[in-house]
């Protein structure tokens, strides 16, 4: 029998929001040119942009021209990462970051480190928060250029005291840039922070388009060869149609957010307690409570991370994990490791628009029968 | 102090380790240290959260010629 499939890795890329659909479709027929031409189709595209652009600046609350699109929440982050630094380089070289913050902000600090540049990385707690003390501590050091830090976690849904970090950051002038890429959409975004970046496949947009907002007033200086679009922030052409659909969709993910992430929280409650009690020897990791409305993260003793994805991937449960051997680079997760939790047997589950509770409770019938299968397989039961 | 009972996972990836160190610990008396040879970079991570887990003493890590090395107490 083949199992329906159930799509459990919002996290990764959330399935397309219909909204974003259909401005996809209308923008590829309406917003082909290029927006700086100076003939009819030209001036459509520009102002198809211009009202993209407005449309997710206002939904963030920020300026239309502090917010330009990237190609991805990677060129964000490492814009934000290296503009935000260029931008400082005159009063030094420190980057702050916590130790748990997406790859793509990490590969960005390594480049700076690689050039010459020092980078401190900040630890957490158990449940993946940041040990505020050292964050303040190591802001206020003198040559600080740029504090970052993740909104919420992407593996773990823990989010982070964003207010108080910033107010740390605001006391010693230093520039607070938040990845946001797993909370813009879903939930509002705690102020304090002079540059952001999101990412619209987190949001039910299409992949391939970024957000940068860069507030006024923030030294940020491009990191890149000169380019003049996007208020000279990201260089190239910016995929319009998905621009548009990108920003669409924002406003539609946003609107009803609060409804959505009530909902997806109380299954995501319903996932923590039911794979606490009903899968013997399991850690359930993150904050229970200051955390992402639709994800969770669990591992499973004993269990290969590889085996058990595989596994659930045949019973048609797509989820992801941060286990060792199902990365490339066989290292377990940085973000488990940081805050010493099991990192073998690893399952992150994310929930989306589209997620009914009888997709949860199929998972959560046939989850205890999969772990119990892999585990008898290696021997290990009762261990 | 004997030497400790050393538990040789090189090459082997986890969780086979922790498992490895799972098996072994109970047939040893309460007190005894065992030494985990793991090259697996999860061992780091998972041999500790174990111990934790399971109510055991991690005492540390101790790199030696053998590799990254990790001393673990039985303490129930
Ligand atoms: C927290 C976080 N930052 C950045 C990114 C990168 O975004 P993108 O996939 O658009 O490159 C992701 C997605 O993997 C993410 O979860």
């Amino acid at each position: 029998m083949n199992a329906s499939p159930v799509y459990l890795d919002a996290a990764s890329a959330a399935p397309l929001h219909p909204v974003a659909r259909q401005a996809l479709l209308a923008a590829l027929d309406d917003g082909w040119a290029d927006p700086q031409r100076l003939y009819a189709p030209a001036r459509r595209a520009r102002q198809l942009l211009d009202a993209a652009r407005e449309a997710a600046a206002a939904t963030l609350g920020v300026r239309p021209d502090e917010l330009s699109f990237t190609p991805s929440g990677t060129a964000a982050a490492h814009s934000a990462v290296l503009g935000g630094l260029a931008g400082r380089r005159r009063v030094g070289s420190g980057l702050v970051h916590s130790a748990i913050e997406h790859s793509a902000v990490l590969h960005a600090a390594e480049r700076h480190v690689a050039g010459g540049g020092t980078a401190t990385s900040i630890p957490v707690d158990r449940v993946g928060r940041i040990d505020l003390d050292a964050w303040s501590a190591a802001v206020r050091a003198p040559g600080t250029a740029l504090a970052a830090l993740i909104a919420a976690s992407h593996e773990v849904g823990t989010t982070q005291p964003i207010a108080e970090a910033g107010a740390a950051c605001a006391t010693a002038g230093v520039p607070l840039y938040v990845d946001a890429a797993q909370v813009v959409g879903h939930a509002p975004v705690p102020a304090g922070w002079s540059v952001l970046t999101a990412s619209a496949h987190k949001w039910g947009g299409p992949p391939g388009v970024g957000l940068l907002v860069v507030r006024k007033g923030t030294r940020w200086e491009s990191p890149w060869p000169m380019d003049e679009r996007e208020s000279g922030r990201t260089p190239g052409v910016v995929n319009l149609p998905a621009v548009v659909a990108a920003a669409a969709s924002l406003r539609a993910a946003a609107a009803d957010a609060a409804a959505r992430g009530a909902r997806l929280a109380r299954l995501v409650d319903r996932i923590r307690a039911r794979v606490a009690t009903e899968v013997p020897d399991v850690e359930v990791v993150g904050d229970p409570e200051d955390r992402l409305p639709h994800l969770v993260t669990f591992s499973c003793l004993y269990v290969d991370g590889e085996a058990l994805l595989h596994a659930l991937d045949r019973r048609g449960f797509a989820v992801s994990s941060g286990s060792s051997c199902t990365s490339s680079t066989l290292r377990p997760s940085h973000v488990l490791a940081a805050m010493g939790v099991l990192s073998h047997g690893n399952v992150r589950v994310s929930l989306h628009q589209d997620t009914t509770e009888a997709d949860v409770e199929r998972f959560l019938t046939e989850l205890p029968g999969i772990v119990a299968a892999l585990r008898a397989e290696a021997g290990v039961v009762g261990l | 102090m004997t030497a400790p009972e050393v538990l040789d996972c090189r090459g082997r990836r986890c969780p086979l380790p922790v498992i490895a160190l799972a098996r072994r610990l109970p047939e040893l008396p309460v007190g005894t240290l065992v030494r985990v040879l793991a090259d697996d970079p999860a061992a780091a991570v998972d041999l500790p959260a174990w111990c934790r887990l399971r109510g055991q003493e991690f005492v540390g890590q101790v790199d030696g010629p053998d590799g990254p090395g990790f001393d673990v107490r039985r303490r129930r």
